[in-house]
């Protein structure tokens, strides 16, 4: 168990996003599902469906979040320092678009990854 | 007059009528009639005894003879065959016959139980007045003086004798609806035990107060108001037992009939077999449609085609197999490849349409009848009293446009034998004087009804037998099977208990009721 949580750690990513100014506001390019007020059976991207957590469901094209490497189905855990895994869904959006934060730092996790990585670890 | 006679060969079902209904002598007419098919004519019936004696059955020369309206009948009328309308088939000399034995011997029964009943019924209301003033008759000097005491009985007693006139009066005097094969055994319970119960209250009476010539007349008195409150409690038991009993429903029957698999289910409470019979007998009249036994023809028929095509021969010798060939047809019926089903679907579905198409010509038909019919206001009776019509005048006016739809979807619809024109000609004017609509006339016609709507001679079924494996007085049991048969078709009665229901309760507090949001938003960001 002390090695699977060593490795559940480490299949973290930090993702560096610039936001983008489009007239008045700010754009992260992608939208966010999830949080502790919303129906978490209704996610299709949690593999465990009782997962609370914020997920990206979509990611626009050439968008910010695209070019910095975010991908759809991964889940948001911090924002800038900021904890996302026991959060409302307004409290999420809220800090991701802080009006006086141009860059945001995520750290996701993403399925495919620690699939790849178990696979690898088993060969 | 009999050259013209003999001209009518043929004519149609209509002309004749207004004659046949009421029933006048045209012997001569009648004689001249060609032979027609059961089915095929519309006219009565005339199968029954009670028939005026100038319709004879077959072959009754001398009462034509004696008639002496047409002397030359002789030559010009066509052979009356077994078909003809004046003739009685086999079926129905049983059925004469069946009646008039059965109806002596059943009557004395229900006589005989009726004089006994109301006999000891008298005895028993007089018994209590004898009791009072026997003492005053037959030692009146000896008694002692009795008096606001035994006036206040006097009073109590007499109206509680008028009270058990009453009770019994509602309870036992009706007119009995029906014969059953067995005695009941409640009510012959009963009446054992009343005449029990009057008889050891005479004895007493006699040896104790009669023999010795009690003085008491007080008690004299108290000991009749004890017997007819005893009666009264009689009196209350027999509602309890012959009507309260069986209220309650324990059991549902299902009864089928035998020859179209037309089946109802009823609720019975507590009954023997033979009171069962009669409920559910009183319900099929009211509640099947009418046994119609022109409908089975079309099954009859295939059913003899299947066999009809097979003969077996035995090439082996005389022996004499037969269970071996009534197999062998079996298997080989069953090999065979026929396609009767293919038939059967397409008569069906042809039948269907033929049917739908004639009904919209009824409906239309009749709507237009009807169009021709205004009732008259009252005011407007004095205006036009020239044209002035009955519902029966207005009736057969407006008859014959729509008579020729009618009897052919009656014919389509093998009905022909249930309606009369005389008794559509009454439905009519029944009709136009309430105000009914042609949807409402022709509500009797489009469907068969149940058996209780058509004429007694059409019934079919009037003397039914109860057979049963157990006894006819026994009660009802779950998984008991009897059968009501009549002459040409059975009801087949199955009996199952209503199961035991076990209820239990659940409360929800009603501030209980609580929702929440399920919500799955998206946002972009």
């Amino acid at each position: 168990t002390a090695l699977s949580c060593f490795i559940s750690f480490s299949f973290q990513q930090r993702i560096e996003i610039h936001k983008l100014r489009q007239g008045d506001n700010l754009i992260l390019g992608f939208s966010i599902g999830g949080g502790i007020d919303q129906d978490p059976t209704q996610n299709p991207f949690s593999e465990d469906k009782t997962d609370k957590g914020i997920y990206v469901t979509r990611v626009t094209e050439g968008g910010p979040a695209e070019v910095a490497g975010l991908q759809i189905g991964d889940k948001i855990m911090q924002v800038n320092g900021w904890d996302m895994t026991m959060v409302t869904h307004d409290q999420a959006r809220k800090r991701l678009t802080k009006r006086n934060e141009e860059v945001v730092r995520l750290l996701v996790t993403r399925q495919s990854l620690q699939k790849a990585v178990q696979q690898s670890m088993m060969s | 007059m009999s050259a013209a006679m003999d001209t009518e060969s043929t004519y149609s079902g209509y002309s004749h009528y207004s004659g046949h209904s009421k029933k006048t002598h045209r012997q001569g007419r009648d004689r001249h009639k060609s032979p027609r098919s059961k089915d095929g004519s519309r006219s009565e019936k005339s199968v029954t005894i009670q028939t005026p004696p100038a319709e004879p059955l077959l072959g009754n020369d001398a009462s034509r003879a004696e008639e002496g309206q047409d002397d030359n009948w002789g030559e010009t009328t066509t052979a009356i065959t077994g078909t003809s309308e004046h003739s009685i088939s086999q079926e129905d000399i049983a059925r004469i016959s069946k009646d008039l034995e059965d109806s002596v011997g059943l009557d004395c029964k229900r006589y005989l139980g009726l004089t006994v009943a109301a006999v000891l019924g008298l005895l028993v209301f007089l018994t209590p007045i004898a009791f009072i003033l026997l003492p005053q008759i037959l030692w009146r000097d000896d008694l002692e003086p009795c008096g606001t005491v035994c006036e206040g009985l006097f009073i109590s007693v007499a109206f509680k004798l008028l009270i058990l006139l009453i009770g019994t009066w509602a309870l036992f005097f009706r007119q009995p609806k029906a014969d059953l094969p067995r005695v009941f055994v409640f009510r012959a319970l009963l009446l054992v035990l009343i005449f029990l119960f009057v008889f050891s209250y005479w004895l007493f009476y006699g040896v104790r107060i009669l023999d010795s010539k009690d003085t008491n007349y007080q008690g004299i008195v108290q000991y009749a108001v004890s017997l007819v409150d005893a009666l009264l409690f009689i009196h209350y038991l027999a509602i309890v037992l012959l009507e309260l009993r069986q209220l309650q429903p324990m059991f549902t029957v299902k009864v089928v009939r035998s020859t179209d698999g037309e089946s109802r289910y009823y609720s019975l409470g507590h009954l023997s077999i033979q009171r069962a019979a009669l409920v559910v007998l009183e319900n099929y009249y009211r509640d099947f449609t009418v046994y119609n036994p022109a409908l089975l023809t079309a099954s009859k028929s295939r059913a003899t085609k299947h066999m009809a095509g097979l003969k077996v021969y035995n090439v082996d010798g005389p022996g004499n197999n037969a269970s071996g060939q009534s197999r062998a047809m079996i298997a080989a019926a069953a090999r065979r490849r026929d396609s009767s089903h293919n038939e059967l679907y397409y008569e069906e579905a042809d039948h269907e349409r033929r049917v739908k198409k004639r009904r919209a010509r009824l409906v239309v038909a009749v709507e237009e009848a009807f169009t021709h019919i205004k009732r008259l206001q009252a005011e407007e009776q004095q205006k036009a009293p020239g044209e002035m019509m009955d519902p029966r005048e207005a009736a057969q006016a407006i008859f014959p446009s729509m008579a020729r739809a009618l009897q052919k979807y009656l014919r389509t619809t093998r009905q022909q034998q249930y309606h009369s024109m005389e008794s559509i000609l009454q439905h009519l004017s029944f009709c136009i004087t309430n105000n009914m609509t042609p949807k409402a006339f022709l509500e009797r016609y489009l469907n068969p009804g149940p058996t209780l709507q058509y004429d007694r001679d059409r019934w079919f079924s009037k003397q039914w037998t109860l057979v049963s494996e157990e006894a006819v007085t026994s009660g009802l049991q779950d998984g008991i099977v009897f059968v009501l048969k009549c002459l040409d078709f059975s009801l087949v009665v199955n009996v199952k208990k209503i199961p035991f229901i076990k209820l239990s309760e659940e409360f929800i507090d009603p501030k209980s009721h609580k929702f929440v949001l399920r919500l799955q938003s998206e946002t972009s960001v």
